[in-house]
């Protein structure tokens, strides 16, 4: 203990994505000593995964493209439960800040005229929803996450921030009065344990989808940041709302973006039926996403599955001509032919809908701060500590969230945390410190994996915990199903407690790892299931057969769980925009 | 099949080992490379090598595999394996840490080296910068680089001088910045290329080329390069 | 930028364009010899002597020289600063390398001389 390494910041910002980056440019640009802590070189995050585009009323496509039909759309897609104030903030000040990342150099797409190409998005509308389609997101071809993730991080090359990349933070480190002090971090190359202590904490760690079998996330999307809030004691929002892409790669979990369908690409059931046109006679394919998630898995359900099994859909891509698909989907023309085995141009893509997103997370205020709840059901600041991207519920997205929302979301976020932190830090706060027994709880972890002798493979129980989730908090969700999968889940929790970690090198420890990362997949599971059987109705993406209709009287609300006691408690909604009307609860159709 | 994998652990080993594993290929379906070392690491979780987002988008498992280097994720299998044997080693040229898993420092400092970020010294407008379609178009196959280093470490140059010739990824995305109407410092970045190792080191092997699990063509952009250089000097 | 204070020029640019130039002025020179024989297939000495001895050839022929030993040099230089670096070779890479590019040196001066005196010396012999 007394030989641990410490590291001082002025603010740390843990996690190398575009939110991440984008605050940790803020905070470099203003001269703080800031370090981003990341635990794959930046480039490597899961944003460069991101395609279709990042959605914002710049009014390329349509000059009278309107910021508040864009927050009506958010609204009405988080069906309800999105915070109007931190919508609102989005929407408004997103023009800002894509053309900030333009100037950076992030190669959009273009029109003719030289402005940033704009596509037409799942749930977008004109006038608040009565001028039909709109084409809001702004594109760089089908990579603007790579574009993004790369312009960010060059731009932070500029700014020259301080890099600690393949480092694994483990734990939050949090004093006795409750304060956020840093992070114990595991520096990978070495195996050396770490103190990096900071002012101020940022978690950037992106979200969790690892904790199905079948998803588009990355490998590394472990819930890192969700987990190490729970076990300090800080609730999180929503976590139950987990988004299903309609278009994953039947099989493989690789994402197709909703700009193929934008680009005039639909779905067909085994009869080569436009089946959408059923489920949402307005919007079709370009209905919100759990709206088009549900009705593939009805068909499905149903009996006009595609394929042997009958267990996919398929979306018809080839009647777009070569020209359109190679110019604007060329990633997913290379993604199909290597992994679907397939040539969007001559035969259609075997899809089934994927988790993709996790629209719960940390509760923050719009400038990032990390909130709690008292005994009065009062927000209260977490000391210390932010949240931004998919880690943080600020929220934006509510029970569903749009797509090409999220980049919008880390960067602007990113950028308003990294404002407030400036201002914070400016205010001259200092450092405080931790006790022996404050880091000891935050080493625990590790050292309970270095001491294991004997036990289980996590590799394995990694495994297991990944198809309880997808058999039992997918699509569709019931009342047995769930929870028998919350005792599952506790049966899990020993069973991990007692694995065993055979590898205890020190050099570049990929084992430990993921021994570590399987802790915190434990971790979201866990309130996933909570905060699933806890919400009994069904809003956006958590549709429940037992409670089929939402219900506003009892849950229009945001659910908030607490790991300690496992408790789920309600937290308000904000319908209070400061300069346009809310946007009232009315039933959500497409 | 059998799977030979370059195993180093600096703890325990004092020099380099091939480890061989067998295993056994589904007969429905053809996996890729990273999807055997998942299957593997399952079984010897020791195993050490970078991987992230299973789709050929992150760049994280650069590795040689078969005497080829290419992205783990974007490789099948069925095209690496030759008499039955799929050969694993880490990328050639650059330090071994541990196992698969090489020290990019190198190869990202080339990358600083030629100031990968735009630079523009007019005032910024209120909106977006304006480009044409045809100026963007001139980004196409330079911004797509995903820093697997597959190139870089492909290159006999770069072996011979890794820390004055640029090597082919940072010079893509050198050029990447020279392509780009939106970029006012051509001048300042050329003068800092012109010395006999920083571009003129490449001898258009093309191994880049070859090696490049995006299609990218870093020769091309290298040469496009000089034409610069050229056109400036003269 | 990285210089070499024994590169040709110290620039990359103006080393790649000589080695260009220069390999174009021994290929030119190369075909006006084979030219000669080809287009006087019963070429006798004098007939050889007289051609060689020309004004426009011996300026060419002492370009050629020159541009020989331009030409060896950068491309010699860049061998030995590809295979005898600090990076294969460790600490002693410098000491090496000097004494070969001192021996490349010597070698292309002395092709030099002997080529020059050779040139200008035929009209004195044979004329």
């Amino acid at each position: 203990m007394k030989n641990l390494r410490t590291l001082d910041f002025d603010g740390l910002i843990v996690g190398g994505g575009g939110a991440g980056l984008r605050a940790g440019l803020q905070l470099a640009e203003s001269g703080y000593k800031t370090a981003v802590l990341s635990k794959v070189f930046p480039t490597r995050s899961h944003t460069v995964s991101a395609q279709g585009g990042i959605t914002c009323a710049i009014a390329s496509e349509d000059p009278d493209d309107d910021w508040r039909w864009h927050m009506y759309d958010t609204v009405k897609g988080s069906d309800y439960i999105g915070d109007q104030d931190a919508i609102e903030y989005m929407c408004s000040v997103g023009p800002q800040v894509v053309y900030e990342l333009e100037h950076m150099g992030l190669p959009f797409s273009r029109t003719e005229t030289g402005r940033i190409y704009q596509r037409p998005f799942g749930g977008q509308s004109k006038d608040f929803g009565r001028g039909g389609q709109a084409s809001r997101t702004c594109a760089a071809e089908d990579r603007t996450g790579h574009a993004l993730l790369h312009t960010l991080f060059q731009a932070n090359l500029k700014a020259d921030t301080t890099f600690l990349n393949e480092w694994f933070a483990v734990d939050l480190v949090r004093n006795q009065d409750g304060v956020i002090v840093g992070v114990i971090a595991i520096e990978v190359e070495t195996g050396e344990l770490v103190f990096v202590r900071s002012k101020v904490t940022l978690l950037a760690t992106g979200g969790a989808g690892r904790i199905y079998d079948s998803t588009t996330n990355a490998l590394t999307n472990t819930g890192d940041g969700v987990a190490m809030a729970l076990r300090t004691g800080v609730p999180v929002q929503d976590i139950e709302m987990w988004q299903f892409h309609p278009t994953g790669i039947h099989g493989m979990g690789i994402l197709v973006t909703e700009g193929s369908r934008g680009e005039g690409g639909y779905l067909i059931n085994c009869d080569g039926e436009r089946f959408m046109e059923r489920y949402a006679p307005t919007a079709k394919d370009l209905a919100s996403r759990d709206v088009v998630s549900r009705s593939m898995v009805i068909e499905i359900d149903e009996g006009r599955g595609c394929g042997p099994n009958k267990d996919h859909v398929y979306l018809k891509l080839d009647h777009l001509g070569t020209e359109v698909l190679n110019s604007r989907l060329g990633g997913i023309m290379e993604l199909c032919k290597t992994y679907a085995l397939v040539d969007p141009a001559v035969e259609p893509i075997p899809v089934v809908p994927t988790c993709h997103y996790m629209m719960g997370g940390i509760a923050t205020q719009v400038s990032g701060q990390a909130l709690s709840q008292d005994e009065q059901s009062d927000d209260v600041p977490v000391p210390g500590l932010y949240a931004v991207g998919e880690v943080a519920c600020v929220s934006v997205h509510g029970a569903n969230r749009l797509g090409g929302n999220s980049l919008l979301d880390l960067v602007v976020f990113g950028r308003a945390a990294g404002l407030h932190i400036q201002d914070v830090l400016g205010q001259g706060i200092s450092q405080r410190d931790a006790s022996a027994s404050d880091l000891e709880a935050a080493l625990a972890r590790v050292a309970r994996w270095e001491e294991s002798q004997k036990g289980e493979n996590p590799a394995e129980l990694k495994a297991e915990l990944q198809a309880l989730m997808g058999s039992s908090f997918s699509v569709f969700r019931t009342e047995q199903k769930m929870q028998d999968a919350i005792s599952k889940l506790e049966d899990l929790r020993s069973r991990i407690e007692a694995a065993h970690l055979t590898d205890k090198s020190e050099v570049f420890n990929t084992a430990r790892v993921e021994a570590l990362e399987l802790d915190n997949l434990l971790e979201v599971a866990e309130a996933t299931a909570i905060a699933a059987e806890g919400r009994r109705e069904s809003r956006g993406a958590h549709a429940r057969v037992d409670f089929e209709e939402r219900d506003d009287e009892n849950w229009l609300f945001h659910s908030l769980y607490f790991a300690e006691d496992r408790s789920l408690r309600k937290r308000a909604v904000n319908f209070a925009p400061s300069t346009v009307e809310p946007f009232e609860p009315v039933k959500r159709e497409y | 099949m059998q799977v030979s994998i370059y195993r180093f652990i600096p703890d325990s080993d004092s020099e380099p080992r091939m480890q061989d594993y067998e295993y056994d290929l589904p007969d429905d379906r053809d996996l890729m490379v990273l999807e055997v070392l998942e299957n593997l690491k399952a079984q010897d979780p020791s195993i050490g090598y970078r991987r992230s987002c299973r789709e050929g988008v992150c760049g994280s498992d650069g590795m040689n595999i078969n005497g080829q280097n290419g992205l783990a994720c974007k490789t099948p299998v069925s095209e690496a394996v030759s008499r039955d044997r799929l050969v694993l080693r880490p990328l050639p040229g650059l330090p071994v840490i541990r196992d698969l898993i090489v020290d990019m420092s190198q190869f990202y400092r080339q990358y600083e080296r030629v100031e990968p970020f735009l630079t523009n010294d007019n005032p910024r407008p209120a909106q977006e910068r304006l480009q044409s379609q045809e100026d963007r178009e001139k980004l196409d196959g330079l911004y797509e680089c995903i820093l697997c280093a597959c190139c870089t470490t492909s290159c006999p140059s770069f072996w011979w001088n890794p820390d004055k010739f640029l090597g082919p990824a940072a010079l893509l995305q050198s050029y990447r910045f020279l392509a780009d109407s939106r970029d006012t410092a051509t001048e300042e970045r050329l003068s800092k290329l012109d010395d006999p190792f920083s571009v003129f080191r490449c001898r258009g092997v093309m191994n880049c080329v070859n090696a490049c699990p995006k299609d990218l063509n870093p020769t091309r952009a290298i040469n496009e390069i000089r034409t610069l250089l050229i056109k400036n000097g003269t | 930028m990285v210089v070499n204070a024994t590169s040709f020029s110290r620039s990359g640019l103006t080393d790649f364009l000589l080695q260009r130039v220069t390999a174009v002025v021994l290929g030119l020179y190369a075909l006006c010899i084979i030219g000669f024989l080809v287009a006087n297939p019963d070429v006798d000495q004098i007939r050889w002597v007289r051609y060689m001895t020309s004004p426009v050839m011996l300026v060419f022929g002492t370009l050629t020289i020159l541009s020989f030993a331009v030409h060896a040099w950068i491309g010699m230089w860049t061998v030995g600063t590809d295979y005898l670096s600090e990076h294969k070779m460790g600490k002693y890479a410098s000491l090496v390398r000097l004494l070969y590019q001192g021996f490349v040196v010597l070698v292309v001066f002395t092709y030099l001389l002997i080529g020059l005196g050779v040139l200008w010396r035929l009209p004195a012999i044979f004329l």
